[in-house]
């Protein structure tokens, strides 16, 4: 029998379905797999038992004859940033550590109601933020990756990191992340799998630890479109319990894939020439143009003019959001309590605070909390928040004139742990092509295509039109097929 | 705009964050930096731009008028609700005493 951690969940639903192997010898694998891995550092918690449990379930199922489900005998792995009941959920933060939510995520319940199971709780950024997965309270996480011929740690990306760390190595098959600013499309293309962040409003954000409200989207990691195309489709709809949930059907994403991008127009928006932007980046972009045209897509050029002011207004807006949603954090009613000797309430949140947060949060939260102060707010916040609808602006009217916007994913391939960590600026800066959808709310992926020199891999973006995910998942798949991107980490773990 | 020291124990201090001297010192030139970097966005002429309320239309619904219409959101949970509280006492959060 062939390595089964070697399939992606399309292979292992349809493999499970037919009878070629059981969800349980499935789950058993991956379990293994899992602990075999630990030195990624991609899991805070593992829960073979969930996952073993669900495989059951699935089996038990086909025994009768019932529906396994779009995802009937997967086992993916949770980002510890989705609440799942009685298991410990942290965001990777101190502050949270130990907490065990009386709750399921709508994400993940809707997931276990499609047939998948929970391998276990992925590391990630501190309350995701951050672009290397270098703030988690649990440690970094190690990527499968490794320069030609060096054995120094790679970062992973982040923030979604142990999702990416884990797919790529072929631990998990698939894996949620969440993309406030590029957290699952900046780790996929650092580590060679797909991402996509769906419109605003698909996923609920019910039960995933807030960072930026009007940002956060929760989406796939697998390795390839096609299966990320099946677990967004699990994962997206409709949630009363979520004031932005879209009140709109779920596409049938996968029976709608097609490669063939007749008549589609693909933008080039030539703001995101950048310097600093990699040579070799800038040339699998050139190719990605080829694909496309090859796929039948016609190639125009447009402009987003305000993007250099996207990540600026980005990292106003967010901050702002993260310094308001993680008040909550008081020490009262979870998470961790510092009560030092004699200390009254106001002592307690401050130093329940101080000894919760990272420095990461606790500079987020201080900038937030300026930007939005007496006296700075209009200067701040206000402005960035007009710059958000001009960076908005700009994609409505390039829409006007394509369907759909290709462009690199990150400025560079992925770097050595402990590299960027002097300068919270440059680490910004990894996220500068995946902002500005965030800002605007846009369905846009990553799509692994080429490795460099230094052996490590290249993703390309694309980005659709509001509620166009099929369009971004078919441009994605000409693309996948064309690159027949096959390269895999050298196992060393 | 630039922050000194006073001011991030000030900001600090609103965000109920302890923070110590040499962390304060060790903050002003990072946030200053950050400061300084998103200034560029005075450059943008937002004459006539409202700022972004809504990054999707969408409209707030109201929901139907039932008492804990959703068992999930409900009432009557008190012991999940505490269930994760540091110090939970008699059905009630506890804290430091607040009166004297």
């Amino acid at each position: 029998m062939t390595d089964l951690t070697n399939l992606g969940v399309k292979d292992i639903r349809d493999g499970v379905a037919s009878g070629e192997f059981t969800a349980r010898e499935i789950a058993e694998a991956f379990n293994a797999a899992v602990a075999e891995a630990a030195s990624l550092n991609a899991f805070i918690v593992t829960t073979p038992d969930h996952a073993l449990a669900a495989a059951d379930a699935v089996d038990a199922k086909r025994a009768k004859g019932e529906d396994l489900g779009t995802m009937g005998g997967v086992p993916i792995g949770m980002k510890d940033l989705f609440a799942t009941k009685g298991v410990q959920t942290t965001a990777a933060s101190h502050i949270l550590e130990g907490f065990n939510p009386q709750y399921e995520s709508t994400v993940s319940q809707n997931l276990w109601d499609a047939g998948a199971g929970m391998l276990g709780k992925l590391n990630l950024d501190q309350f995701a933020m951050g672009s290397s997965n270098e703030t988690s309270y649990f440690g970094n996480v190690n990527s499968p990756w490794r320069k030609a011929g060096s054995d120094a740690a790679m970062s992973p990306g982040g923030s979604s990191g142990g999702s990416s760390s884990a797919v790529a190595a072929r631990i998990a098959p698939a894996a949620t992340g969440t993309d406030t600013g590029g957290s699952i499309r900046q780790p996929a293309a650092f580590t060679g799998i797909c991402g996509i962040k769906p419109t605003y409003g698909r996923c609920s954000r019910w039960g995933v630890v807030a960072f930026a409200s009007s940002l956060d989207q929760a989406g796939p990691m697998a390795r390839t479109v096609e299966d990320c195309a099946i677990m967004l489709e699990a994962m997206a709809g409709f949630d009363p319990k979520d004031a932005t949930s879209l009140s709109m059907d779920v596409p049938a994403w996968e029976a709608g894939l097609s490669a063939d991008l007749k008549g589609k127009r693909i933008g080039i928006p030539k703001e995101y020439r950048m310097d600093g932007t990699d040579e070799e980046i800038l040339k699998s972009w050139e190719q990605g143009k080829e694909w496309l045209r090859d796929a039948g897509a016609e190639i125009v050029d447009v402009s987003l003019p305000h993007t250099k002011y996207a990540l600026p207004a980005y990292y106003i807006v967010a901050p702002a959001e993260a310094s308001s949603n993680l008040a909550r954090y008081d020490g009262v009613r979870y998470g961790l309590r510092d009560l030092p000797d004699g200390a009254g309430l106001q002592d307690m949140y401050a130093a329940t605070r101080a000894e919760g947060f990272g420095d990461e949060v606790k500079r987020r939260i201080l900038i937030g909390t300026f930007v939005l102060s007496a006296g700075f707010y209009d200067a701040y916040y206000n402005q960035a928040q007009k710059v958000r609808t001009l960076v908005s602006r700009d994609f409505a009217e390039a829409f006007g004139q394509c369907d759909a916007i290709l462009a690199p994913t990150t400025p560079t391939a992925s770097f050595p742990l402990g590299s960027l960590n002097d300068d919270p600026l440059t680490m910004y800066l990894n996220d500068v092509f995946a902002v500005p959808a965030s800002l605007a709310g846009l369905p846009a992926m990553s799509v692994p295509v080429t490795v460099n020199t230094d052996g490590l891999p290249l993703g390309l973006q694309i980005v659709g039109k509001p509620f166009d995910e099929q369009g971004v998942l078919n441009a994605g798949l000409a693309i996948q097929q064309r690159a027949g991107f096959d390269a895999k980490p050298e196992k060393w773990w | 705009m630039s922050v000194d020291k006073a001011t991030v124990a000030k900001i600090a201090s609103l965000a109920r964050i302890k923070m110590g001297d040499e962390e304060l010192e060790r903050m002003v030139p990072e946030l200053n930096g950050i400061l300084d970097w998103v200034e560029q966005l005075g450059e943008v002429d937002v004459s006539g731009v409202e700022p972004m309320t809504a990054v999707i239309e969408n409209h707030l619904r109201l929901r139907d008028d039932v008492v804990d219409a959703d068992p999930k959101t409900a009432g009557g949970r008190r012991e999940d609700v505490l269930a994760n509280a540091p110090a939970a006492e008699h059905g009630f959060f506890g804290v430091p005493k607040v009166i004297e």
